[in-house]
């Protein structure tokens, strides 16, 4: 990108996700978990400052957190980024995060992304499509990616990607995937949904997808953005709200562009295009009068990831321990900056392992953590200065730094936070632990924090 | 399960012994959207570009490798048998045409039933009806099918679609069908939903329901618009299996796809075919007649094109430049101009300064001097008179159109019909020799066809008997003898000494009749449907700004429709007061407008209030007594008409709450300092009752301290009012005492 397009980027930092709970807190908002031993967020910011996006502001939910992610942006980005930060209330919709920053936006092109995407989609790509294309809104779609596809039994995954697949987003694109059509999440939908005809019949052919994500990073025409924000006050989030009305008003006043495609199409149509003709002539009336109708330059795209690209949201727990494993593996190690061992994972240089202790594939070691005799550490990662005993099994979950993990512990798809303290033969399965807190006992699938549970 | 099984048994025979390639031709549409004409001669047998339809179907079909196909006709089955039993099919080798005859059939759905009866198909079939047109090759798409049976034996069958655009302004295909909406699975190219006509219904046509089932559990789904459907499909045995057991299916389409497609348990699958490039197209109505006619003019249909030989097309044919085909022994003099896409028949005549163009001219047509003939469809031997024109028209054998008579665009002249001279015939007409029957059941629909013959038995079949005593006298000229020259025609529908009988349709029909017919849709009724699909257009856009902004918007839409109707209502009622609008006329309006805003009754009693208030302020008054003695007295004048609106608790709640809006409004202020003695005229006129103001105080209770100023005026009143209702009730349990 050697000119310097119009751009400006919002970046939408979250608060204290409740989805999180207990990994997230007010002294570790969202934005600061760490995925592969670096604040979440910092993912993001490199993205942008490698696709030359530079001017970006910032949007927290609460004072609180805003202070802490000011503090850390100061601290790592000031040289390179030029960060502005916003603080909206802590309930707000992402739709008023940006009605919120609207009065700042200048440049011709707004980028919103949210803060918890970890991804390698070159983001000057999206950029440079939606201002070939002309478009009002660009949102990124990914191919659904099913988590841990080898492995895992074979019988619950069928049942899980059902469960899954029904609660996933709707996502209509013409058959060229170059416009949006439709969208809906799956919430907003009861038994059937509902698409205007006008659109089906002004595409011809309307493909539904569920197959596909909205990866929450949408590029959009100030302009447009602005008018729409100020216009519907109703409208609190982008993806559920906003989104989809700009898609449903992109044929409000026949679109030219589209209306004419079936004429000017070539390749396999030719038979049909000959024929069409045919109907012109019958009635150059209505011809007329739809290619010469108003022009409504409302134009939604949307820009397909390639599969071999990387793209994944933190928004639940277990995608929190997936990215995790991601990062630490040959999969999106590329984004943490680390260097991979042979054996497909991430070992510090100052962290020590015990005697016939080994770790596998899709680990993190992080810096001065230590480790007794006969550990086993399994596609998991573990922070810094840890202290891990004798014995002790950790599979597919995430440590955090400072912790303590007594000898004979067994640890399984959990969480594990801050300064918590693991006592001998621990054994978790499917658990948090939220930061500092003491575990005895067997736990299985629960939230373990110090304050209450909800 | 059942099906299964049987689907396999006939597998496992078909791999044991190759069967033929066979094909069920239904010769018979069970539509009548060709009346008049279809009454005299069934519908594969008109000519189209000089050649029966059913020639085209068979040719395509033996063309194609089909070895054997079964002829199913109904309506005029001898004349169909007669025809083929004379034609060149009989000869062809490796081609055999079996007709099968019925006289009782209504719906394809008991065609294939009594198909099925005679056992006579054996594996996969091609089901296609004897108006088809095409020249696709059915290998790929029979070797899809067989692959997909393979592994599925639920795939009963495939649906042969292309892809047509239909008109964003009249919603139909250029064929005149109406838009198609297809669900696919653009993977596996299931069909998993199937919806036409849609259009039936203005509300549903706006939107495109999609039922969740459709798209779980799969990627992804496509919705078509752009499809139409050929009526062409390539069927398991199992198809017949089914329509036999399941007795109700008539339609093709409307009930055994559905069906198949909303019949979870059985699991049975349809699949489409999307062509490329090959031409298929069944001709439905007579506007996919005149567009088909077109299309084989243009060559779109090759190789079945006018100029080689097939079936009875034995005439030598001379193609000239711009698409204009003259049979040998055409009569055409050197004024005459035959414009581009034109065909003369063998033996026409020609005579000076004619001007032909988009038209096919069939055999041993007379047409006179100074004749314009613009995009119509003319039969055998037709005479056509000096000075006539004729526009998009279609004129069945052996009519003859008089000197100066014109004929507007859309008409349909049946067999033998006469123009008297210089007739003007209105566009859309339909004429005929046979008499409109009186009773007719009206429909094109089968479906309501069968009703009708299972509940008045006699009107169909009498039309039946009627078509088929018809059948049995093709002589040379029927009409004679079945309508004696004594007959009289009227003069305003035929001119001077015409014949034939004007068709009226129906009324819904009479308006679509521009839909279907031959002549291009007019310019005015393009621009009508242009104009309301924008109105529709921005209907949406009000709907989409109300879906968006949620429920907030929603209250304010009702806030303001509140409003609407409150002003409507007051004017109502100020009409009552003033002008002395009677009293029965007034509540009937305001009963209208209740039910036309959708407002609660509570809402009336309001506006019936607030336009008593604003009645006493417009009086005037220089003291709050003046306009106390005012009040009262207007309230005592209509309390009736009131009392009318204050039948419930609630109303005379919502009349005090509209009440104290009143007071702190700037126009009402007036009344806030007598907000109390006002409640006591309501009170002691009975307008409103103790119950609703204790319920108001108590609701106001809990009020913010501003809103309580007319609670605080009236504390002294409530307090009363509460001893007294205690004393009431110690007065009942006196009594009960």
């Amino acid at each position: 990108m050697g000119q310097q397009m119009n751009f400006q980027v919002v970046l939408l930092a979250g608060g204290v996700s409740k989805q999180l709970f207990p990994l997230v807190s007010k002294e570790l908002p969202k934005a600061l978990l760490p995925l592969g031993n670096k604040p979440l967020l910092s993912y993001t910011l490199e993205q942008l400052e490698s696709s030359n996006l530079k001017s970006i502001i910032v949007v927290v939910a609460g004072e609180d957190v805003a202070e802490q992610i000011r503090a850390w942006i100061s601290g790592a980005y000031d040289d390179r980024l030029s960060v502005e930060s916003v603080t909206v209330a802590e309930d707000a919709g992402t739709a008023d995060a940006l009605r919120a920053v609207a009065s700042r936006l200048t440049a011709e092109h707004i980028l919103v992304i949210s803060g918890d995407l970890v991804c390698d989609i070159p983001l000057g790509a999206i950029a440079a499509t939606h201002c070939r294309k002309k478009a009002s809104m660009t949102a990124l779609l990914c191919a659904l990616q099913v988590a841990g596809t080898s492995d895992g039994s074979s019988g619950s995954t069928g049942k899980e990607k059902a469960k899954q697949q029904s609660s996933n987003d709707v996502i209509g694109l013409d058959p060229s995937h170059e416009f949006l059509t439709f969208m809906a999440s799956a919430a907003r939908i009861d038994k059937q949904l509902q698409i205007q005809r006008s659109i089906v019949r002004a595409f011809g052919r309307v493909e539904l997808h569920t197959d596909l994500v909205d990866d929450h990073l949408y590029v959009f025409k100030r302009t447009i953005l602005q008018e729409v924000l100020e216009g519907c006050p109703g409208i609190r989030s982008i993806k559920e709200e906003l989104v989809p009305y700009l898609i449903r008003s992109q044929l409000q006043r026949s679109n030219p562009t589209i209306q004419s495609k079936p004429l000017t199409e070539n390749g396999g149509e030719q038979f049909e295009r000959k024929i069409a003709p045919n109907q012109l002539v019958k009635s150059p009336l209505e011809q007329a009068s739809l290619l010469g109708a108003q022009a409504n330059n409302m134009k939604c795209c949307a820009y397909i990831v390639n599969k071999d690209r990387y793209c994944a949201r933190v928004n639940s727990v277990q995608s929190f321990i997936d990215v995790n494993q991601d990062v630490a593996g040959e999969r999106a190690v590329h984004l943490t900056g680390y260097d991979i061992s042979r054996s497909n994972n991430v070992i510090h240089p100052t962290s020590k392992l015990g005697y016939k202790s080994t770790v596998g594939p899709h680990c993190m070691l992080g810096e001065g953590s230590e480790m007794g005799d006969k550990c086993s550490i399994k596609r998991s990662v573990v922070g810094r200065h840890c202290r891990i005993g004798s014995g002790v099994k950790i599979m597919n979950s995430v440590v955090m730094d400072h912790v303590t993990i007594d000898d004979g512990c067994i640890v399984q798809g959990s969480v594990i936070c801050n300064n918590a303290h693991l006592q001998e033969r621990v054994t978790l399965k499917d658990c948090q632990v939220g930061a500092a807190y003491i575990v005895s006992g067997e736990h299985q699938g629960e939230a373990l924090a110090k304050r209450d549970k909800n | 399960m059942a099906v299964k099984k049987g689907g396999k048994a006939v597998d496992v025979a078909d791999d044991e012994t190759p069967v033929p390639l066979q094909a069920i031709l239904l010769a018979d549409s069970f539509a009548q959207k060709f009346r008049p004409i279809t009454l005299e001669r069934p519908k594969v047998l008109l000519p189209l570009i000089n050649i029966p339809m059913i020639d085209y179907t068979l040719e395509w079909l033996a063309s194609a490798g089909v070895e054997e196909v079964f002829v199913f006709c109904c309506a005029h089955a001898k004349q169909i048998t007669d025809y083929l039993g004379n034609s060149s099919w009989q000869t062809q080798p490796n081609f055999k045409v079996v007709p099968i005859e019925s006289h009782d059939c209504v719906s394809a759905g008991e065609a294939l039933r009594l198909i099925d009866e005679r056992n006579v198909v054996r594996g996969d079939f091609i089901l296609v009806s004897g108006d088809t047109v095409s020249n696709m090759s059915l290998k790929e798409v029979l070797q899809e099918h067989k692959e997909r049976r393979k592994s599925d034996k639920l795939a009963v069958m495939t649906i042969v679609v292309k892809r047509s655009h239909a008109s964003p302004v009249t919603h139909q295909t250029r064929l005149g069908n109406d838009e198609l909406l297809l669900v696919i699975d653009p993977l596996t190219k299931e069909l998993l939903h199937y919806d036409d006509g849609l259009l039936n219904n203005p509300n549903k046509a706006r939107q495109v329901a999609v039922d969740r089932s459709l798209y779980l559990n799969k990627p992804s789904i496509c919705l078509c618009t752009d499809l139409q459907d050929c009526y062409i499909d390539i069927c398991s045995p199992e198809v017949l299996l089914l329509f036999t057991d399941n007795f109700d299916y008539q339609h093709l389409r409307r009930d055994f796809v559905k069906g198949i497609l909303s019949d979870e348990i059985s699991g049975n699958k349809i699949f489409t075919y999307e062509l490329h490039g090959e031409y298929a197209s069944r001709i439905d109505n007579l506007r996919s007649y005149d567009s088909v006619s077109k299309d084989i003019i243009h060559r779109w249909t090759y190789p079945i094109v006018p100029d080689i030989r097939f079936a009875g097309n034995n005439v030598g044919l001379k193609i000239e430049r711009c698409n204009v085909y003259r049979e040998n022994g055409v009569m055409l003099p050197r004024s005459a101009r035959i414009g581009p896409s034109s065909v003369l028949g063998q033996g026409t005549s020609v005579d000076e300064n004619c001007v032909i163009s988009n038209s096919v001219i069939g055999r041993n047509c007379v047409i006179g001097r100074n004749v314009t003939i613009e995009g119509s469809y003319l039969w055998d031997n037709v005479t056509i008179h000096d000075n006539v024109t004729i526009q998009s028209a279609v004129i069945c054998d052996g009519c003859v159109v008089r000197a100066g008579a014109r004929v507007e665009p859309g008409t349909v002249l049946s067999f033998h019909v006469v123009i008297g001279q210089n007739f003007s015939v209105p566009s859309y007409s339909k004429i005929s020799l046979i008499a409109q029957p009186t009773e007719e059941d009206s429909s094109d629909e089968e479906l309501e066809y069968v009703e009708a013959t299972s509940v008045t038995t006699e009107s169909p079949q009498k039309l039946l008997e009627g078509e088929q005593q018809l059948t049995d006298i093709t002589g040379s000229s029927p009409q004679m003898e079945r309508n004696p020259p004594t007959v009289a025609w009227k003069e305003s529908e035929v001119g001077p000494s015409g014949a034939g009988f004007k068709w009226f349709m129906r009324d819904e029909s009479q308006e679509e009749e521009w839909r279907y017919s031959v002549a291009p849709i007019p310019a005015e009724k393009i621009e009508e449907m242009r104009l309301r699909e924008e109105q529709a257009g921005v209907d949406d856009f009000d709907q989409d700004a109300g879906a968006v902004a949620e429920e907030e918007e929603e209250e304010l839409d009702s806030v303001k429709k509140k409003r609407d109707f409150e002003r409507e209502a007051e004017e109502t009622f100020r009409r009552l007061f003033l002008d002395g609008v009677p009293e029965a006329n007034v509540i009937l309006e305001v009963k209208a407008l209740r039910l036309g805003f959708n407002v609660e009754g509570s809402d009336c009693a309001a506006a019936c209030f607030k336009s008593i208030i604003n009645l006493a302020l417009e009086e005037p008054f220089t003291k709050d007594s003046e306009l106390f003695i005012i009040a009262k007295r207007l309230f005592s004048k209509w309390k009736a008409i009131l009392r009318n609106y204050l039948t419930t608790e609630d109303d005379q709640v919502e009349v005090l709450l509209k009440f104290e809006e009143i007071c702190s409004e700037p126009a009402g202020k007036a009344f806030a300092p007598i907000f109390c003695p006002v409640l006591r005229v309501l009170y002691d006129q009975e307008l409103i009752f103790e119950d609703a103001i204790l319920s108001w105080a108590s609701e106001k209770q809990d009020a913010e301290e501003g809103d309580k100023i007319f609670l605080r005026q009236c504390e002294a009143f409530i307090k009363w009012l509460e001893e007294a209702s205690e004393e009431d009730d110690d007065d009942d349990d006196d009594d009960d005492a």
